[in-house]
């Protein structure tokens, strides 16, 4: 018997049933779990207790986060900003989609907390990442591979 | 006065008319008037799977034979100056994009394709790789003027038709190391097909996996109760669905003279086919 009974089609995609059905669009929004993925001590140990930063406001019009926007976050009862790196929505053509919401997080003037990131970042923003006042030294780790940072 | 008549009775006299339905109408194929019979060459009969592209989208509302003509054509203006491989899905590719903002202009992804569509010079495919323990895909758009380069690594298929359930699968089965080397098939060789079957992890997946009738993994360990949900929700009777065919085809006249319109400029392509294959050799030689 293929055919569906129509109690339980009823039961299960009617108004009532508080069911969804379709995929999630994995948005980044309001109330969203992100990923640290930098070595700041703040964030590896929020990631480390199992506790992830939630995103508590995104600074643009769309209240949507995409790749490069910044958004503020809820980490270990602290309001931190930061950067995203990488997000799991379905992306334009020749944007990378990541398999997580990964954010790097960034001191009211905008430099980075961390020294270091773990995984590849999109190559157009290792120029915003480098650009913002970041002392001249630590520059050399965000250019080795095209798109992605140096690992070693 | 009105609410004197029976309420069936006004229904039936006063309601509304429907709104009009808007039909998209697309003319009749016609085969004198269309195409060019005078000189038909030969053409091999795996041209529909090497190049799907060129095949328009068989939606009605979507046709536009001229529109179509224009865009093969600058398709295979594109493909003189960009050689686009033959690949399918599970093959292994390298794919080269202008980048303004890396440090050599340039910017190379490995990966392996896990699901290709669109037509026309709108054509696309994904590619999907792990790198540094984060699953990364990136979407390439075939016909797109920042595309310098696309290697074909490994030529092989899959048992299914899209790879997206590497998505829930364990990193090992989409890890391709960034290095590769391309690895050369005989001249004349079918394309092999990779009958590896990939373990999932648990769940929460993106989809449901155990709707699809996926040939390509391995027991999917759910409860009974998933199993008979799936067997509720298939629908065996579609592939007897001869309407649901003719609407999601192009018929195959029509394919006929698509390809036979392609066919003068399909020694050219055949060359760029065989060329970069003879480049595969060069560079797996040294």
């Amino acid at each position: 018997m293929n055919v569906v009974p129509a109690i339980l089609r009823a039961a299960r995609c009617g108004e009532g049933s508080r069911l969804h059905t379709s995929s999630s669009l994995q948005h980044i929004q309001k109330q969203t779990r992100l990923r640290v993925v930098d070595n700041s001590e703040l964030g590896k140990s929020a990631m480390l207790e199992g506790r992830p930063p939630r995103c508590i406001h995104v600074y643009n019009k769309k209240g949507i986060g995409r790749t490069g926007d910044k958004v503020l976050v809820a980490i270990k009862g602290q309001k931190k900003q930061a950067i995203l790196t990488g997000c799991h929505q379905d992306q334009f053509p020749l944007m990378p989609k990541f398999d997580s919401n990964n954010i790097v997080l960034v001191d009211e003037n905008g430099s980075p907390l961390g020294t270091r990131i773990h995984v590849p970042i999109p190559t157009f923003l290792r120029k915003k990442l480098t650009d913002m006042s970041r002392p001249k030294e630590n520059e050399a780790k965000y250019c080795t591979l095209p798109f992605l940072i140096d690992h070693s | 006065m009105l609410s004197a008549v029976p309420r069936r009775i006004f229904h039936t006299f006063f309601r509304k008319p429907p709104a009009q339905r808007v039909t998209a109408k697309v003319p009749p194929y016609i085969r004198d008037q269309d195409s060019n019979t005078d000189n038909e060459q030969p053409l091999p009969h795996d041209f529909r799977i090497v190049y799907p592209e060129f095949l328009p989208d068989p939606r009605p509302e979507w046709r536009n034979r001229l529109r179509e003509r224009l865009e093969r054509n600058d398709m295979l203006t594109r493909r003189s100056v960009v050689a686009i491989p033959e690949f399918y899905i599970g093959s292994i590719m390298a794919v080269t994009v202008g980048d303004p903002n890396a440090s050599d202009k340039t910017n190379r992804f490995v990966g392996i394709c896990i699901s290709r569509g669109g037509t026309g010079l709108r054509a696309w495919f994904n590619l999907r790789n792990v790198i540094d323990h984060q699953g990364l895909e990136i979407m390439y758009e075939m016909y797109s003027p920042l595309i310098r380069n696309i290697e074909v690594l490994r030529l092989e298929k899959r048992l299914d038709e899209e790879l997206l359930y590497l998505r829930d699968a364990l990193p090992e089965y989409s890890t391709f190391p960034l290095d590769m080397e391309p690895e050369l098939l005989p001249e004349g060789a079918p394309v092999p097909i990779n009958d590896i079957k990939v373990k999932l992890k648990p769940r929460p997946w993106h989809e449901r996996w155990e709707r699809k009738n996926l040939q390509g993994v391995q027991d999917l360990g759910l409860p009974q109760r998933f199993y008979n949900k799936a067997k509720l929700h298939e629908k065996p009777w579609e592939k007897y669905d001869l309407m649901m065919e003719y609407r999601a085809t192009i018929p195959e006249e029509e394919q006929a003279d698509i390809f036979q319109e392609i066919a003068p400029h399909y020694q050219q392509l055949e060359s760029s086919r065989r060329q970069s294959k003879r480049r595969l050799a060069q560079t797996s030689r040294y």
